[in-house]
């Protein structure tokens, strides 16, 4: 079997971190990567607008974080693992942020998790 | 000569990182009972065994490297490695002594071997490396092993095919097994098994498809090295490609090995975890 034939095909609901996501969510993924230090963190929530600004975050990752959507960060180019990092900020789990991905309640995404395993 | 006796693999979920303290309660925990109840055997081996020195396959997930350089392959060659709390607050444990000597001479050999690895005389160790071993040395008891980090990008694309791992950990293999001192050497691999954190597809577990690679891992890994990281991802999730990580710990290890314990559960935050214990044959 040619195992590479079907690399190319998307993968529903599935993002590639690559080199052009990368380039694209520079700024906001090195905006979420300051966030490991705990001052950075602080200097974050007492003046947002001016630590975006800093970090030259454009107008579509600006957004996505005044409104907190996850979905809308992996759009401008954020890799969720710095973006748990933002989450962590404002004490969100994997499972909120899962949540809030699927659209749905997080008892109903901790249910559906379970499911899988039956 | 040093010797690989054998190997461990375990997801390595900062959850668990959380719960580890409090594993005395939480083994009742109707929610940790079933993962936390694997580990005891897992301990016993790792206590008859009595390994010298740990070699942790793992990724770092944006704590010690960022995007603006992003290593392959990068292994640590310190005489001391520290955590931090990666900014949501996993608890910092004691410092992991590591073996700066046979650092070097793995990756000497590795270079020589084609692997041109990045080398790191600084390097903080994050959840991927600290929670493994939280778990199979319990109470932070690992002040007398120490560690060598292997660390391998799974973070920005392309990754490092599963094929490639698995040649990485046949040359580290090939490394440990020409070090003149007289080592017992365990390997780690850690992440995984199936999860998916991003996207509408976060949540995405794949019972069988976990399933087939816990038990293909032990008599046929060349085959699910086989798999292209795009097909990883397609039935593992995004982040189950970690799965990596577990090719390059078995690569390390012999062609037979004896399988001492294995566990599988669904889920501990959004992921199904595995564990295996792997003894080398003689």
């Amino acid at each position: 079997m040619n195992v590479g034939a079907h690399d190319e095909l998307p993968i529903p609901g599935t993002y590639i971190f690559d080199g052009k996501a990368a380039m694209k969510g520079y700024a906001l993924n090195k905006m979420c990567y300051s966030f490991n230090e705990a001052r950075n963190r602080e200097e974050f929530l007492k003046d947002e607008d001016a630590y975006c600004r800093k970090y030259g975050l454009n107008e579509e990752q600006r957004k996505a974080i005044r409104e907190r959507n996850v979905l809308a960060m992996i759009h401008a180019g954020g890799c969720i693992y710095y973006l748990a990092k933002f989450a962590g900020i404002f004490g969100l789990t994997v499972q909120d942020v899962g949540a809030q991905q699927r659209g749905m309640p997080v008892e109903d995404f901790k249910k559906m998790l379970q499911a899988q395993g039956d | 000569m040093a010797r690989v006796i054998g190997g461990l693999t375990t997801s390595h979920i900062p959850a668990i990182g959380n719960a580890v303290p409090r594993e005395k309660e939480l083994v009742n925990d109707p929610y940790w009972k079933e993962f936390f109840a694997a580990y005891p055997p897992a301990r016993a081996w790792v206590d008859r065994v009595r390994p010298d020195v740990v070699v942790v396959i793992y990724n770092d997930h944006g704590l010690n490297f960022f995007l603006d350089k992003m290593p392959t392959f990068a292994i640590g060659a310190a005489f001391e490695y520290k955590n931090a709390d990666e900014g949501w607050g996993i608890p910092t444990i004691p410092p992991f002594q590591g073996d700066p000597e046979l650092s070097w001479h793995i990756i000497e050999s590795l270079v020589g071997d084609e692997f041109d690895v990045t080398t790191c005389q600084e390097m903080l160790v994050d959840h991927g490396f600290t929670v493994p071993m939280s778990l199979f040395w319990p109470n932070n008891s690992y002040s007398n092993v120490r560690t060598v980090p292997v660390q391998i990008n799974t973070v920005q694309h392309p990754l490092p095919s599963p094929m490639r791992c698995f040649r990485l950990g046949q040359a580290i293999g090939r490394a440990i097994e020409s070090y003149p001192k007289d080592l017992k050497v365990v390997v780690l691999g850690t992440g995984g098994l199936s999860h998916q954190l991003d996207g509408e597809r976060a949540g995405f577990i794949n019972k069988k498809f976990d399933l087939m690679c816990l038990d293909k891992i032990v008599s046929d890994p060349e085959a699910l090295a086989r798999y292209s990281i795009h097909e990883l991802v397609r039935e593992a999730g995004a982040q189950g490609a970690e799965f990596i990580l577990w090719l390059a710990m078995r690569g390390v290890l012999h062609r037979n090995v004896t399988r001492i314990h294995s566990s599988y559960h669904v889920a501990i935050s959004n992921t199904a975890t595995g564990m295996l214990v792997l003894e080398n044959a003689a």
